[in-house]
C-alpha cells in the first residue's frame, strides 16, 4: 500500500488541476477553500460529519455512482453464478426446456467418477507446483536484476515479455517444440545429451511437467517484476547496514530481504495460485487433457462436459468444485486485503 | 554493493544466458516462419534462404486483418467502459464509509475469488436466449463486467490515499458531484488509470476461452480464437503456422516494447498495491 500512498501524493504535489472550477473562477474564495481542510480532517478522524457541519458531506458522491458497475457486475458475475449453484443440483442439458431437480446427484457421481478425481488432482498438483516453481524461479532472476549488472533494464524488458504474450500463441508455440522431433529434443541431441530425449507431451508421466514448465517460462517474468518491485522498495541503507555488520548474503536475504517483501510474497503465491487452479488455455492447446486423461484439469473438464457431452449440470458441479478449491485461498487474500484496507486509512 | 566486482560480471553473464534460453522459443518461431514449406532441415537450424511467403498466406487465410479489428474493438470498448464505471464506483466506495457500502465493497471484492468458468456456462445461455451470441458485444458486456472487481480494487485503494482537499473545495463552491468527479477527481487518478487500462489490456486481448464460445460459429473472431482454428486446420504445415503465430504476437510484442516502461510500472505496481 506504500506505494498508493506515496503515488497520490506526488500527483497532488504537482498542483490541482488548472480547470478545477472554483480555484480559477472564483480566487475570491480563496479564504473558504484554505479553511474548508480542517473541517474534512476533523470529519475523516470521526468517521462521520457532527451536526451543524455543512451537509454536504454526507451527500459527496451519490449512491447512483454505484449502479452502472454494480448492474454490470450484478448480470455478468453474480447473477450467473446465483444461477450456476442452482443448476448444479438438476440434470439439465443446456438446450431442452425441462430440467429435473437431482439434489446433490452430481457431486455424488463426480465424487465416484475416477475421471473427475483425476482432473481434481492433476488441477491441484499444476497449482502447487507453478506456485512453487514460477516464484522461486521469478525471485532468482528478481535478485539477479536487482543488482550491478550492466544489462538490468534490457534483460528486465525481456524477462518480462512472455508474460503479456497471448497464451494460446505460447502454446502452440511450445507444443511444436516439445514434439518427438521438435526444438527440445533437438538440442539435447546437439549437445550430447540424446539420452534425455523424450516425447515430452506424449509421455503420461511427463505430459503435466511439460505443461507445468511452460507455464513457468510464461510467467515467471511476472513473479520477477512483482518480486522487482518489493526489492526496490527497500531502502539500500538497510542492505548497507547488515553488509558492515558482516552478515552473509544469505543471512542478509533471509533475515533482512525476506521480511519485507512480505507483500510481494503474497501477492505473487495467490496470483499464481489461483491462476494454475482455472489454467485452461495452455492445456487445452497443448495436450487437450490427454495423453488419455494425463493432463485433464477441472477446466478442460468442465469445458468438455458442457460444451461436447452436454451435462451442464454436471459440469457446473465441476465449477462449483473449482470455486471451493479457490475459496480456500479467501481467507488467504482476505487477510491480506484486510491488511491493504488497514494500511490505506 | 554499488561498485561493478569480478562476481558482478559473473552474474551479468548467467543472467544473459537465461535470458537467452528463455528468449530460444521465440527464435525458433521467427526461424521456422521464414522457411519455405517442408523443409526438413532442423528447426533449430539459422534458415539459409529466408522468404517472406508464408505470411501473406497465413495473414489472408486465418483472417487475421478482421480478427485483429474485433480484437481492438473489443478490447478498446470493454477499457472504457472499465475505467469510466469502476472509477465512479470505486470513488463511492472509498469515500462512503457507510455500513452498507462496506457490505458492496465486500460483495465486489468476492469477484476476485469467483471463478469465472462458474458464471461462465449460465452466462452462456441468458446471452444465447438474448441472441446475442457471435456478436462481439457480448464479449464487450462479458469483459466489462468480469473485470470490475479488479479494476474497482486497484482505484479504492488509490483513491483512499488521496486528499480530500481538491474535491472539498470544488464542493464548496457549489459544483455538483457528478462534475467535482469529472473535473477534479478523475485527472487525480490518472496513474491509476494506466495501471487499470495496462492490466486489463492483456487480460482481455488474449482472453481464449470466452470468445471460443460466444463467438463459436459466427465470422467475427478475435486474434486468439481466429489463430486457434486456423492452427488446429493446418497444424501440420508448420512454417506456415509459425507465420501466422508470428502475426498474433507481433501486435501485442510491438505495444509492450513501445511502451514497456509503463506496461511493467502497471503490473508491479498495479498488483503489489
Amino acid at each position: 500500500m506504500k506505494r498508493f500512498i506515496s503515488r497520490p501524493g506526488a500527483v497532488g504535489a504537482a498542483g490541482p488541476p488548472d480547470d478545477q472550477p472554483g480555484v480559477t473562477a472564483r480566487p475570491d474564495d480563496g479564504r473558504a477553500i484554505t479553511a474548508e481542510p480542517d473541517i474534512g480532517t476533523a470529519g475523516r478522524i470521526n468517521g462521520r460529519p457532527s451536526p451543524g457541519r455543512p451537509r454536504w458531506r454526507a451527500r459527496a458522491v451519490p449512491f447512483w455512482f454505484l449502479i452502472p458497475a454494480l448492474a454490470l457486475y450484478g448480470f455478468v458475475v453474480i447473477w450467473p453464478s446465483l444461477q450456476g449453484a442452482a443448476f448444479s443440483l438438476t440434470d439439465w442439458d443446456g438446450l431442452s426446456p425441462t430440467k429435473d431437480f437431482v439434489g446433490l446427484a452430481n457431486f455424488r457421481e463426480l465424487w465416484s467418477d475416477d475421471v473427475a478425481r483425476g482432473a481434481v488432482r492433476q488441477t491441484i498438483i499444476i497449482a502447487i507446483a507453478v506456485t512453487i516453481i514460477q516464484n522461486g524461479f521469478g525471485l532468482l532472476l528478481a535478485l539477479g536484476v536487482n543488482t550491478q549488472i550492466r544489462s538490468r533494464n534490457l534483460l528486465r524488458v525481456l524477462l518480462f515479455a512472455p508474460a503479456v504474450i497471448t497464451p494460446v500463441i505460447t502454446a502452440f508455440l511450445w507444443r511444436h517444440l516439445l514434439a518427438p522431433t521438435g526444438a527440445v529434443n533437438d538440442v539435447l541431441g546437439a549437445v550430447g545429451l540424446g539420452a534425455l530425449q523424450r516425447d515430452w507431451l506424449g509421455n503420461p508421466d511427463l505430459a503435466l511437467w511439460s505443461v507445468v514448465a511452460v507455464i513457468v517460462w510464461q510467467f515467471a517474468g511476472l513473479s520477477m517484476v512483482i518480486f522487482l518491485a518489493g526489492l526496490q522498495s527497500i531502502p539500500r541503507e538497510i542492505y548497507e547496514a547488515a553488509a558492515i555488520d558482516g552478515t552473509g548474503p544469505i543471512r542478509r536475504f533471509w533475515y533482512v530481504v525476506r521480511p519485507m517483501l512480505a507483500p510481494a510474497i503474497t501477492i505473487n503465491l495467490v496470483l499464481s495460485m489461483i491462476g494454475g487452479l482455472k489454467l485452461f488455455d495452455q492445456v487445452w492447446v497443448m495436450t487437450g487433457g490427454g495423453p488419455g486423461r494425463a493432463t485433464e484439469t477441472l477446466s478442460t473438464l468442465l469445458y468438455k462436459e458442457a460444451f461436447q457431452f452436454g451435462a451442464f449440470g454436471y459440469s457446473i458441479a465441476l465449477a462449483i468444485v473449482l470455486t471451493a478449491f479457490v475459496a480456500v485461498l479467501a481467507s488467504v487474500q482476505y487477510g491480506f486485503l484486510r491488511r491493504q484496507e488497514e494500511s490505506a486509512q | 554493493m554499488t561498485r561493478y566486482r569480478l562476481g558482478t560480471f559473473w552474474l551479468e553473464l548467467v543472467m544473459i544466458a537465461v535470458t537467452a534460453v528463455m528468449a530460444f522459443p521465440l527464435y525458433v518461431l521467427v526461424n521456422m516462419s521464414l522457411r519455405p514449406e517442408g523443409s526438413v532441415s532442423s528447426p533449430t537450424a539459422p534458415t539459409t534462404s529466408p522468404t517472406l511467403e508464408n505470411y501473406g498466406d497465413a495473414w489472408s487465410q486465418a483472417g487475421l486483418g478482421s480478427a485483429l479489428l474485433n480484437s481492438i474493438t473489443i478490447t478498446g470498448l470493454s477499457i472504457l467502459i472499465l475505467v469510466l464505471v469502476s472509477s465512479m464506483a470505486a470513488y463511492h466506495l472509498a469515500r462512503v464509509t457507510a455500513m452498507w457500502s462496506r457490505g458492496v465493497f465486500v460483495l465486489v471484492m468476492a469477484g476476485l475469488l469467483l471463478p469465472f468458468q462458474l458464471a461462465l456456462i449460465p452466462l452462456y445461455v441468458t446471452v444465447r436466449d438474448l441472441g446475442l451470441l457471435g456478436s462481439v458485444w457480448s464479449l464487450v458486456l462479458f469483459h466489462s463486467g468480469l473485470q470490475i472487481p479488479l479494476s474497482v480494487f486497484l482505484y479504492v485503494g488509490f483513491i483512499r490515499a488521496l486528499p480530500r482537499e481538491y474535491e472539498e473545495a470544488a464542493r464548496i463552491d457549489g459544483s455538483g458531484s457528478w462534475q467535482t468527479f469529472r473535473l477534479v477527481v478523475f485527472p487525480l487518478l490518472r496513474p491509476i488509470t494506466g495501471t487499470v487500462i495496462v492490466i486489463n489490456t492483456v487480460l482481455i486481448w488474449n482472453d481464449f476461452l470466452t470468445p471460443l464460445l460466444y463467438l463459436s460459429g459466427s465470422p467475427s473472431q478475435t486474434v486468439p480464437v481466429a489463430i486457434y482454428s486456423f492452427v488446429g486446420q493446418y497444424i501440420t504445415r508448420w512454417e506456415f503456422v509459425s507465420a501466422a503465430l508470428v502475426l498474433g504476437v507481433l501486435p501485442v510484442l510491438i505495444a509492450y516494447f513501445a511502451m514497456q516502461k509503463h506496461v511493467i510500472r502497471g503490473f508491479a505496481g498495479g498488483l503489489k498495491g
